[in-house]
């Protein structure tokens, strides 16, 4: 019979310790994370209430709900999407679908690439420079909008462009022999068997464009603004903003009312990340080829 | 669509259909380069707001200039009169020697002219200070300088702690989903740390404030605890889950006979990784590395709130730094548009510009290594 010798033992030790050592790696990732948003969510639960989430800030921040800067994160988050969406899909299409493997989409690439690396403070800088002065748009919500619109425009197409892909070839030869064009291929089989791929990245770039802040501080988002925004050339409250002005720049606030709104923007984000996975795991599941 | 409104000629197939294929095809394309254009736009109009004040120049009253009527003989009491003008600054050298004589008397200023236009040009803004003074004082009334070396130590020493931190526990935590979890574990875990990148950086930001900042001075028994060490664990946590998935996908791609071939000579799981898949994987894993620096060094709202902001050439972890970004986000409020602080600001932007550019083009370049293979 086979028995372990030395050297066998030895190294099963070996490697149980590694795995050990490697889920210990893991674990200290994702604890720390763990006790830090049950802190938040302890210290924010219990300012969060109906007079919170709907009503506007009072007596200089210090109380008061958060009304406008939700309302003015779902109007910065509709506009960027209303831009960077039909812009992203179509860039996604073209690389996917019509694109050759040359030096040109390799060009077009390293650009997304970059897009996507570049800091989120120079995104301001460019959204100040181009939309705020060069085009006159002044610090509104448009402004604000197109600047998170183009800095989240590599989320949407390289995740359209994995969703475009994962379409088996054979479907669209299918349809060509059928005599139809590339783009009646596109629109009536390609789009419609990865619609759920594209929505999943479009819920994704949503939750990442509520949370930025550094874009918007100086192209449309404004520290205190009673008033609900009435179109896309007014400035707006936002969350990610008011967190950051209610932490650093207002005394006197009192210590559980950033975390409750630290607790609401996370909660739409991780809720929206939550959704744009459970979606995909959905979809795996369904998956017919 | 139908066929109804063809052309009568069989072989002719622009039809309405034909047309419609072509204009979504130019569309598309336009959309397509839309990333190269914007790209482009970025670079273009910071630099645009930039780029002038690198090569700015006026004509002011320096140091070096007044040494230089000293030597010149000026009498002191026309030198004492002169001091209030020192470092103001002139468009042109005209200018200049209208204030001077303005001041001191139109004969009086006549033996100096010659000196004050050849000596007077002088740069707000030069490379080397930028690039060798810590003293980023672009506010101050006597004579602004515009000294990035601390900023860049702020960064660095943060970036630099972050990735102690991140790399050894995003290759190990995506070494342990790759090649050891499996089943629900491995999904599980993955789920997890997607859903950590997700946190926004100003929630970040606000956990260094007010969560890490009373840790801090509570454990090491520190005045301050907004400093490297709090910037660096938080930009740490950031930054690892994206170098954890970059890597798993790195390890994921090494093909699976490799590891059956190992298997099959003998070797053990670890032997296996660390003698087949981590240095197969090699090209990822650096690349991952890489993009973690990049993000690390791009981050603005946690290391604007964790850092302390204070300007600093940092000799131990437990003193406040200034990052690059964190500067232009706390003072592109309130420098005026077109000013020369405001154009500062914007000259940072291109560095930041340039030097991401630089990290990331490095790690495409390193990701196309493993394609080639």
């Amino acid at each position: 019979m086979f028995e372990a010798s030395e050297l066998n033992i030895r190294n099963r030790k070996i490697e149980s310790l590694f795995r050990i050592l490697f889920l210990l790696m893991a674990g200290l990732l994702i604890l720390p994370v763990a006790i830090i948003l049950a802190i938040l969510t302890y210290k924010g639960s219990s300012v969060i209430s109906m007079n919170f989430l709907f009503t506007s800030p009072t007596e200089g921040m210090t109380a008061g709900g958060i009304f406008p800067a939700l309302i003015g994160t779902i109007w910065l988050v509709s506009v960027a999407l209303l831009f960077s969406v039909p812009l992203g899909v179509a860039a996604a299409i073209y690389l996917s679908e019509y694109a050759r493997d040359n030096w040109f989409t390799r060009i077009i690439n390293l650009a997304i690439i970059n897009l996507a690396g570049v800091p989120s403070i120079v995104h301001a800088l460019f959204g100040v420079g181009a939309f705020v002065l060069f085009f006159r748009f002044g610090t509104c919500i448009l402004a604000a909008s197109l600047t998170l619109g183009i800095m989240t425009l590599p989320v949407v197409i390289v995740s359209t462009w994995n969703a475009l892909q994962a379409v088996p070839m054979a479907f669209r030869e299918a349809c060509w022999n059928m005599g139809a064009t590339k783009w009646q291929t596109i629109r009536k089989i390609v789009l419609p068997n990865s619609i759920s791929g594209i929505l999943t990245g479009i819920i994704l770039m949503v939750s990442q464009t509520a949370g930025e802040t550094a874009p918007i501080m100086f192209t449309g988002a404004a520290f205190f603004l009673p008033q609900l925004p009435q179109s896309v050339f007014d400035q707006t409250m936002a969350m990610s903003l008011h967190l950051f002005v209610l932490a650093t720049q207002v005394p006197g606030v009192p210590e559980d009312v950033p975390y409750g709104v630290a607790f609401v923007l996370i909660a739409l984000v991780l809720v929206m990340n939550s959704l744009s996975i459970a979606f995909r795991v959905y979809l795996r599941g369904r998956k017919k080829w | 669509m139908s066929r109804a409104d063809s052309t009568p000629h069989r072989d002719d197939r622009r039809n309405m259909d034909w047309f419609v294929d072509k204009a979504v095809q130019i569309l598309v394309f336009v959309a397509g380069i839309s990333a190269i254009v914007f790209i482009i736009g970025i670079f273009v109009f910071i630099t645009k707001e930039g780029v002038g004040f690198i090569f700015k120049s006026h004509y002011a009253l320096s140091e070096s200039v007044f040494n230089l009527l000293e030597e010149k003989k000026m009498p002191d009491t026309q030198l004492d009169a002169l001091t209030p003008l020192e470092g103001k600054a002139f468009k042109t050298s005209q200018d200049l020697i209208l204030a001077v004589e303005g001041v001191i008397g139109v004969e009086e200023t006549r033996p100096y002219k010659e000196l004050l236009v050849a000596r007077s040009l002088d740069q707000p803004f030069s490379l080397k200070t930028f690039f060798t003074s810590p003293k980023w004082a672009p506010t101050s009334e006597l004579k602004p300088t515009y000294g990035a070396l601390a900023l860049m130590a702020g960064t660095a020493s943060v970036t630099g702690l972050a990735m102690l931190i991140a790399i050894p526990f995003s290759l190990g935590a995506a070494i342990y989903i790759g090649e050891f979890a499996t089943g629900r574990t491995r999904e599980l875990l993955k789920i997890l740390v997607e859903l950590l990148a997700a946190i926004p950086s100003v929630v970040w930001g606000f956990i260094g404030l007010s969560i890490m900042n009373p840790l801090i001075i509570k454990v090491f028994n520190v005045p301050i605890g907004l400093n490297v060490l709090n910037a660096g664990l938080i930009l740490g946590l950031m930054a690892a889950p994206i170098m954890t998935t970059i890597a798993e996908d790195a390890l994921k791609a090494v093909p699976d006979r490799y590891r059956e071939a190992a298997e099959a000579m003998g070797a053990t799981r670890w032997q296996v990784i660390f003698k087949v898949v981590v240095p197969a994987s090699k090209n990822g894993l650096v690349a991952a590395i890489l993009l973690g620096v990049g993000r690390g060094f791009g981050e603005t709202m946690a290391v604007l709130m964790a850092t302390g902001h204070s300007i600093n050439l940092p000799t131990s972890i437990f003193d406040s730094v200034r990052a690059l970004t964190a500067t232009i986000a706390a003072e592109l409020g309130e420098a005026a548009v077109g000013s020369d602080h405001y154009q500062a600001l914007f000259t940072l932007g291109i560095f930041l510009f340039l030097v991401t550019f630089l990290i990331n083009m490095t790690a495409d370049l390193v990701l196309r290594g493993i394609r080639k293979e």
